[in-house]
């Protein structure tokens, strides 16, 4: 066998198993990507958020304009008693406060929620304890931090029991916990670092539902009572139908369009459907090449049959059988095939690799996306060198040994 | 004689009216002509003849590498006829020897592989088979050259290696094809007083060649000519 002829024709194989394992890889790691999501999102959540409407958008320049839009404390006591389907939900005010210990100072997220907040967004806690329904009872003024508000305002001061100032009003942190931060696809995660959640009764008491900003000189007011509702339905099925009679029910009560009804399923199901098209695309790719790759082993198999013709003979005439010679050429193409495959297995890991470095997509490798190259490569041997191989077990002996 | 069915007891090849057709386009061609000879098991033949005579025909039917149109062969009192391609290559694996003019040894393959060869399809293991390639090279007077590639040896020697590989399997006959055509006469003597050396030892010897000199070695000579026997000597 010629080593350069034989690494050539190798090629068509290695770069159709590097393209298989590049798929699987991909494939992969956007499912992984895409069930990371969603576990932050929670995948039976609904997240219904306030907008402001198109018309209050234009209106709220002028002067002295109070905007009122959102959701309202109805809303919520209505979808928490009318939907059969939710099991739990929970409301959200958010406002941006400033907030100081002593020196430090930064402006935080307010999250004014009930304690079913941390069972609809399960995040670890890192010290203390979430929000109780006796903080509710009680509108004790406790606040629960996240780990990154927490560094940040505390420093190296002991965080639980300490008070910090939010907006004109003290409140003692009770508890910290960890955020998840970001954007799962075009859904906001319900939390964010600069979190810090309060009773939303407290919230009520000390803030009220207007919120007044200054922008360039002026006084803006907005009346929003809950900017979120989330809530979680029983069971996956359900989701989307509950999602749609929540928007029903809305589009009934509300004279403007000012909410947003997301479901996370949708995006697991949008992800699902990324991940196909990336898997016709790249699987007819690697087929493709692995189809070129196997012809290309054949041809060069049918070329060394005729090279070898003489030998063919020789172990025929000293009593080799037609199937020792099948095999002999059959075991050459699938060490030939196989170990293309080995070099593809090599390449493949280099691609998502790179597509990681560029990209920041997520890629994973499992033990299945390499060892189903690996058995795609030696079949593709067995396949395209079969013809070979029954080539040259019908050389006659007699005529064989005089070629020359 | 001739139409003798039973076997004698010390024969060990024996063609009946052996006829074997070839179809050159339009034109059918008896390279064997109805053929009956019988050969007895010790014995050193050479097979002699103008080209085109038979005499090539008559050593692929005897070293079973080809089946006959019709009539009988028995090799040591078989009729094998009408055997399979499988049943004759494990004949010719298990009792028959081959050597080529030409050599025919895999040049990829060392000395010692080529040696090896019959074995591997007999499949003895590594170790034996190391053991019996070096007994019979150092029977043939290749000692030493068991690591080389047959491009590296004289022609000699080539067919020394030959010799060692058709003996690998301890085969009761030896079929020899012009083994000397491709040698100096000098280093064709050798392997002649080779083959000579084998014969004393029981192996039949069936020779193909049309150098009279060379047949001279062999106990009887086979003149062949329009596939039918001419005359025995």
């Amino acid at each position: 066998m010629h080593k350069l002829r034989s690494f050539l024709t190798m090629l068509g194989v290695v770069f159709g198993v590097g393209s298989v394992v590049a798929m699987l890889s991909v494939g992969e790691g956007a499912s992984k990507e895409a069930l990371e999501q969603i576990r932050k999102l929670g995948s039976n959540n609904i997240i219904i958020s306030a907008v402001k409407s198109a018309e209050e958008e234009a209106t709220s320049t002028q002067h002295s304009h109070m905007s009122i839009y959102g959701l309202t404390y109805e809303d919520y006591r209505r979808l928490a008693e009318s939907f059969s389907n939710i099991k739990k939900s929970a409301p959200v005010k958010l406002l941006r406060k400033e907030s100081r210990l002593r020196e430090r100072a930064m402006e935080l997220r307010l999250v004014g929620t009930t304690p079913e907040w941390f069972e609809l967004v399960p995040r670890e806690v890192i010290a203390g304890r979430v929000l109780l329904s006796a903080d509710q009872n009680k509108k004790a003024p406790v606040a629960v931090l996240t780990e990154f508000g927490a560094r940040k305002i505390l420093a190296t001061e002991n965080t639980i029991g300490q008070t910090i100032r939010i907006g004109g009003d003290e409140f003692e942190i009770v508890g910290i916990v960890k955020s998840e931060s970001g954007q799962a696809g075009n859904i906001q995660i319900p939390d964010q670092q600069i979190d810090v959640y309060i009773p939303i009764e407290v919230a009520r008491k000390y803030f009220g539902d207007i919120d007044r900003k200054r922008t360039s000189g002026s006084w803006s007011m907005e009346k929003v009572e809950l900017h979120q509702i989330i809530a979680q339905v029983d069971n996956t099925e359900n989701v989307e139908s509950t999602a749609q009679a929540i928007e029903v029910m809305l589009k009934r009560f509300h004279k403007k369009k000012d909410y947003i009804v997301s479901v996370p399923l949708a995006l697991l199901k949008q992800a699902e459907a990324t991940k196909r098209t990336f898997n016709i695309v790249l699987g007819s790719i690697a087929g493709i090449s692995l189809l070129v790759g196997g012809i290309g082993i054949m041809n060069i198999m049918l070329a060394s049959v005729t090279e070898r013709t003489r030998e063919i003979g020789i172990r025929r005439a000293i009593g080799a059988k037609r199937r020792q010679i099948v095999l002999q050429f059959l075991i050459e193409t699938v060490v030939l095939s196989t170990t293309g495959g080995i070099i593809g297995l090599g390449v493949g890991a280099l691609i998502p690799f790179l597509i990681t470095y560029f990209s920041g997509m997520m890629t994973v490798i499992t033990l299945g996306g390499v060892l189903l190259p690996l058995l795609i490569s030696m079949t593709i041997g067995i396949v395209f060198g079969l013809y070979p191989a029954m080539h040259a077990a019908k050389v006659d002996p007699i005529v064989a040994l005089r070629h020359e | 004689m001739v139409d003798q069915p039973l076997m004698k007891n010390d024969e060990i090849v024996r063609l009946e009216k052996a006829e074997k057709l070839y179809q050159m386009g339009m034109q059918e061609v008896h390279a064997l002509a109805g053929v009956t000879v019988s050969f007895r098991k010790g014995s050193f033949w050479a097979i002699m003849g103008p080209s085109g005579s038979g005499k090539s025909t008559m050593m692929n039917i005897l070293g079973c590498l080809d089946r006959l149109t019709s009539g009988r062969y028995f090799l040591e009192g078989k009729d094998i006829s009408s055997l399979d391609d499988d049943s004759l290559s494990e004949l010719r694996l298990r009792h028959l020897g081959f050597i080529f003019q030409s050599f025919n040894l895999i040049p990829q393959l060392t000395v010692q592989r080529n040696i090896e060869l019959p074995l591997y399809y007999l499949g003895w293991d590594s170790i034996r088979s190391a053991k019996r390639a070096e007994e019979l090279a150092e029977e043939v007077g290749l000692g030493g050259r068991l690591h080389h590639r047959p491009t590296e040896l004289s022609g000699g020697e080539m067919q020394r290696v030959a010799v060692a590989r058709a003996l690998a399997n301890n085969p009761h006959v030896i079929f020899a094809d012009e083994p000397t055509g491709n040698l100096d006469s000098a280093t064709g003597e050798q392997i002649l007083e080779l083959l000579v050396r084998l014969n004393k030892q029981g192996k039949t010897i069936i020779m193909v060649t049309h150098e009279p000199d060379i047949a001279r070695h062999a106990h009887n000579n086979l003149h062949m000519i329009d596939g039918v026997i001419d005359r025995i000597e």
